[in-house]
């Protein structure tokens, strides 16, 4: 479950990017975050895993009251909510095996778990096959997925994708959303801030429309609603 | 911080991995610390060395009462005893004009020889120890005015200049050292600094998924102190075979004297270990001190 209340957030250059939101979000919720450019979205989402604190308000991400807690508590929140990027940031010198088990093995994870794990998600992700190359010897859309594998690998309970599909192309795009959904099925809270229209409207969900830092439009199962 | 042993491994790992990678930086980084603790190092032996000589001759100050030629040998007895209740007297030790004479002539030379028997042109002696170094002026004023007493000298003026030299060459000492000690964790932090940034993709990506701020510190502190740790060896080793070579140079000239160097053992033990443990512990600091801002959420 993640609650927002009056959460405002000013930047220090004096910027607005989010303006006074409220918003609930139930654990296993698959939620699209649209708007246009510069509208807050992003600014949205890094308050969830509290890479950006909010200035006003109060927001709680499961058990963690992320205005309240220490820096020291942050790391356990950042293993209860995992994060996909437009540019995937895997590491070049690691093995696609390596760059997942890498996750693992940072919050200390034991090795048998973290073997059968990698393997695991690999396999959910459809790149078992690839365990062994390296990131520049994938496409654009097997890096994604194997991001995915790793922001999933320590069984978060909330996966935040910020425009997971940004830099593919469509026939990828669709790739990257069919295992979006496998992991929503398995009870995983999806937040998605996206531009891709098609996805939004041909696979329904929740939809946040955010403008100036503020909701305003929030449906289920809703449509895109800009011009593609 | 209970740590699971794996993960300490992994830390010593990567800290490893790391060095090898940045190879000439971490040269770099190690031959500047040497360079810094060869001088610190260099600086502590001459300290203490001068400290020790200091020290020699601050107990080697002492006043020699000349005794009149016309006292008898119990006057000689009266005066021994009347020194020895002066407050500031520690020790008072009896040297005949044969004992000074013999003294001359070790010192300058056989040609004294034919002063020997009743042509010895000396006094006898009493040399008084007092309780403290400063006390030596006070006795020998006291002592002049005693009866039989031809004369008292003392060291004094002398052993004051040197006290005096001696603390200032200490104080000066110290800042250097403190400012050498300071460039060094400098060297070393910027050192750091480069191979974090070199990883700074790494650190996003741990703090991304949940590593604490400690796991993600261990390695670039452990690099950090085996730069220090290494950069030290190296000075260690070169003083210690300069102290050996010249511990056994300078020694021959303090023979027969109250003056000695401070000995190998245990002086350069301990020397050793405090230019290891100020590597590891600069080279902590200096990566700590790097990584405080790479690290804030
Ligand atoms: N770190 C920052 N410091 C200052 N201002 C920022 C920062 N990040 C974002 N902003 C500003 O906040 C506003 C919202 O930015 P945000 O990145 O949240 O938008 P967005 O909806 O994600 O846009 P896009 O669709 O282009 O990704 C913008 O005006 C932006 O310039
Ligand atoms: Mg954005």
């Amino acid at each position: 479950m993640i609650e927002m209340l009056n959460v405002s957030k000013k930047y220090p250059n004096g910027i607005t990017a989010v303006n006074d939101l409220s918003i609930r979000i139930e654990q296993g919720e698959f939620v699209y975050v649209v708007g246009p450019s510069g509208a807050g979205k992003s600014t949205f989402i890094k308050m969830i895993y509290r890479e950006e604190l909010p200035t006003k308000g109060t927001i709680k991400v499961g058990d963690f009251d992320l205005a309240k807690m220490k820096n020291k508590q942050v790391p356990f929140l950042r293993r209860h909510v995992g994060v996909v990027f437009q540019d995937f940031k895997l590491l070049p010198r690691l093995t696609v095996y390596e760059n997942i088990a890498y996750a693992m093995e940072v919050v200390e994870k034991n090795p048998k778990a973290i073997k059968k794990r990698v393997l695991e998600v690999l396999d959910l992700v459809k790149l078992k096959h690839k365990v062994k190359m390296f990131p520049n010897e994938l496409s654009g859309g097997e890096q994604q997925r194997i991001a995915i594998a790793r922001a999933i690998a320590n069984m978060p309970r909330v996966l935040i994708c910020d425009e997971p599909t940004g830099n593919l192309d469509p026939e990828t795009s669709w790739e990257i959303m069919r295992i979006l959904e496998e992991i929503a099925n398995s009870g995983t809270t999806i937040i998605m801030a996206t531009h891709n229209s098609q996805i939004v409207n041909e696979v329904r969900h929740r939809v946040l429309a955010i403008e100036n830092g503020r909701i305003v439009r929030d449906q289920q199962e809703g449509d895109y609603g800009y011009e593609a | 911080m209970a740590m699971k042993l794996r993960t300490m491994g992994r830390h010593i790992k990567e800290a490893f991995k790391s060095l090898v990678r940045n190879g000439w930086m971490s040269l770099a980084a190690v031959s500047a610390v040497a360079v810094t603790l060869l001088l610190v190092g260099s600086f502590i032996a001459l300290l203490m060395n001068v400290n020790k000589l200091a020290s020699d001759v601050e107990n080697d100050v002492s006043v020699r009462v000349y005794i009149d030629l016309a006292a008898t040998e119990e006057q000689q007895t009266q005066l021994g005893e009347e020194l020895e209740t002066l407050p500031e007297v520690e020790t008072v030790v009896y040297s005949s004009r044969e004992d000074e004479l013999q003294q001359v002539v070790g010192t300058y030379g056989t040609e004294f020889d034919l002063f020997e028997g009743d042509d010895n042109p000396l006094h006898d002696v009493y040399i008084v120890n007092t309780n403290s170094p400063e006390q030596t002026s006070v006795v020998a004023e006291k002592a002049e005015d005693l009866e039989f007493v031809s004369q008292a000298n003392y060291g004094g003026a002398e052993a004051d200049k040197l006290f005096k030299t001696m603390e200032s060459v200490r104080n000066v000492g110290g800042v250097v050292i403190i400012a050498l000690l300071l460039t060094a964790v400098f060297l070393i932090s910027n050192t750091i600094r480069i191979t974090i940034f070199t990883r700074r993709t790494e650190i996003e990506i741990m703090k991304l998924v949940g590593a604490t701020n400690w796991f993600i510190r261990w390695p670039f502190v452990i690099e950090g102190a085996l730069i220090g740790l290494v950069g030290a060896i190296i000075p260690t080793a070169i003083i210690s075979a300069v102290y050996v070579y010249g511990y056994d140079m300078i020694s021959t000239y303090f023979v027969g004297t109250y003056f000695s160097l401070l000995p190998v053992n245990p002086f350069l033990y301990q020397l050793g270990a405090v230019l290891l443990a100020v590597g590891v512990v600069i080279g902590s600091i200096g990566s700590l001190l790097s990584i405080r801002k790479f690290l804030r959420v």
